[in-house]
């Protein structure tokens, strides 16, 4: 009799255990997958057949403000092209920044494209956590729908290299 | 009835295996990256685990610490020249989420604007401060160890936790050495810069 109920409250108890120790945390984007909601400080723009890049940066990592100005280039790559200019955006995100220290972050790196603040760590967390500097390439499609084509930690290295790379993983011409 | 319920155990207890398998196996699917192996995460902490010494009005403990740039920094070599910003954290090598100096790096003209200079603190030694600060990028402010006698002068200040780190701490010293704003913040969480620099705006 001990037996038969033994197995089912052992199953219980490392559900509980388990469960709460695991926090069940969000993972990273995945490459074929698409994007939690990130609202309602960020959200994707309106479907358009286009690219976004989206770096997860903040104003407290070495690394961002080291890459600051290689970013820098690739946004003004993407500009200096009359067709990838419409099809490519280029945004960041701010995690754990407030809307002040975005700013400080923008002013002192003349970032020329979007930047968002994730003050509550929200993003963060929906995203899993990622370490900055972390770089999402999402297509997005006509039909509203999206699918992530790139997700990876760390500096993109060549700016045309890597603007090639998005293009060829993202199918747009 | 008997057949039943055995099965229907047997089956809740293999699915507890294969839970317990797979939280075992969860440091596989967690995210592995070139930065996170140098860091320990000690996790959530005890927000504050001291009890300050010091008041805001109060003559701020005068205190004399060797930099990693090989010199000594008194507290006092700045009365009447400028306001200083005491930036205490915890410990080197531990998690970025809450790292404050590599952005008090970037706004070194805020403190210049305001008079000021920054002072960081840990009670790690010279050589593991060194280290560590290297990732930040040059650094535009002094960097001091509170190591030996280990967290003296976090403690003069009231401000050493029962593990022997400091707290997340910023006091703010005008030229007249007068403690004008203590922050003991919880430990997990970082200071608002903005609340810092208006602070700052506030000293005349």
């Amino acid at each position: 009799m001990i037996k038969i109920k033994c197995g089912t409250s052992i199953m219980l108890m490392l559900v509980i255990i388990l469960g709460g120790s695991m926090g069940w945390t969000a993972s990273l984007p995945v490459v074929g997958g698409v994007l939690p909601d990130l609202s309602p400080n960020f959200s994707l723009p309106k479907p358009n057949d286009g690219v976004v890049i989206i770096e997860i940066f903040s104003m407290y990592c070495p690394y961002c403000q080291k890459e600051a100005p290689n970013v820098n280039k690739l946004y003004d790559k993407i500009q200096a092209s009359p067709n990838l200019k419409s099809k490519i955006r280029l945004v960041g995100i701010g995690v754990g920044n407030s809307a002040y220290e975005v700013d400080v972050f923008r002013k002192k790196y003349s970032v020329r494209f979007p930047l968002y603040s994730d003050g509550d760590f929200k993003i963060h967390q929906k995203l899993g956590e990622p370490r900055t500097p972390y770089f999402i390439g999402v297509k997005i499609n006509l039909d509203g729908s999206h699918r992530i084509f790139y997700s990876k930690l760390g500096e993109f290295g060549d700016v045309d290299a890597f603007l090639a790379e998005m293009v060829r993983l993202s199918g747009i011409k | 009835m008997k057949i039943k319920k055995t099965s229907f155990d047997a089956i809740m207890l293999s699915f507890g295996g294969v839970l317990l398998a797979l939280f075992l196996a969860q440091p596989v699917f967690a995210l592995s990256d070139a930065y996170k192996d140098n860091i320990y995460n000690p996790g959530m902490l005890k927000p504050i685990d001291s009890k300050v010494k010091v008041k805001v009005g109060q003559k701020a403990p005068d205190f004399t610490l060797p930099d990693i740039a090989g010199g000594k920094i008194a507290l006092s070599q700045y009365r009447g020249k400028k306001n200083v910003v005491l930036s205490f954290v915890p410990a080197a090598w531990t998690p970025v989420c809450s790292d404050q100096w590599p952005g008090y790096n970037i706004v070194r003209d805020m403190f210049d604007a305001h008079d000021s200079v920054l002072l960081g603190v840990t009670v790690d030694n010279i050589p593991t401060l060194f280290s560590w600060t290297n990732q930040m990028g040059k650094l535009w402010f002094p960097v001091l160890s509170d190591f030996y006698p280990h967290g003296k002068v976090a403690q003069q200040y009231g401000i050493l936790r029962t593990d022997g780190v400091a707290e997340r701490a910023i006091f703010i010293i005008d030229k007249k050495g007068i403690i004008r704003y203590i922050d003991v913040h919880d430990i997990n969480q970082r200071p608002s810069l903005e609340v810092l620099i208006t602070e700052l705006g506030k000293l005349k």
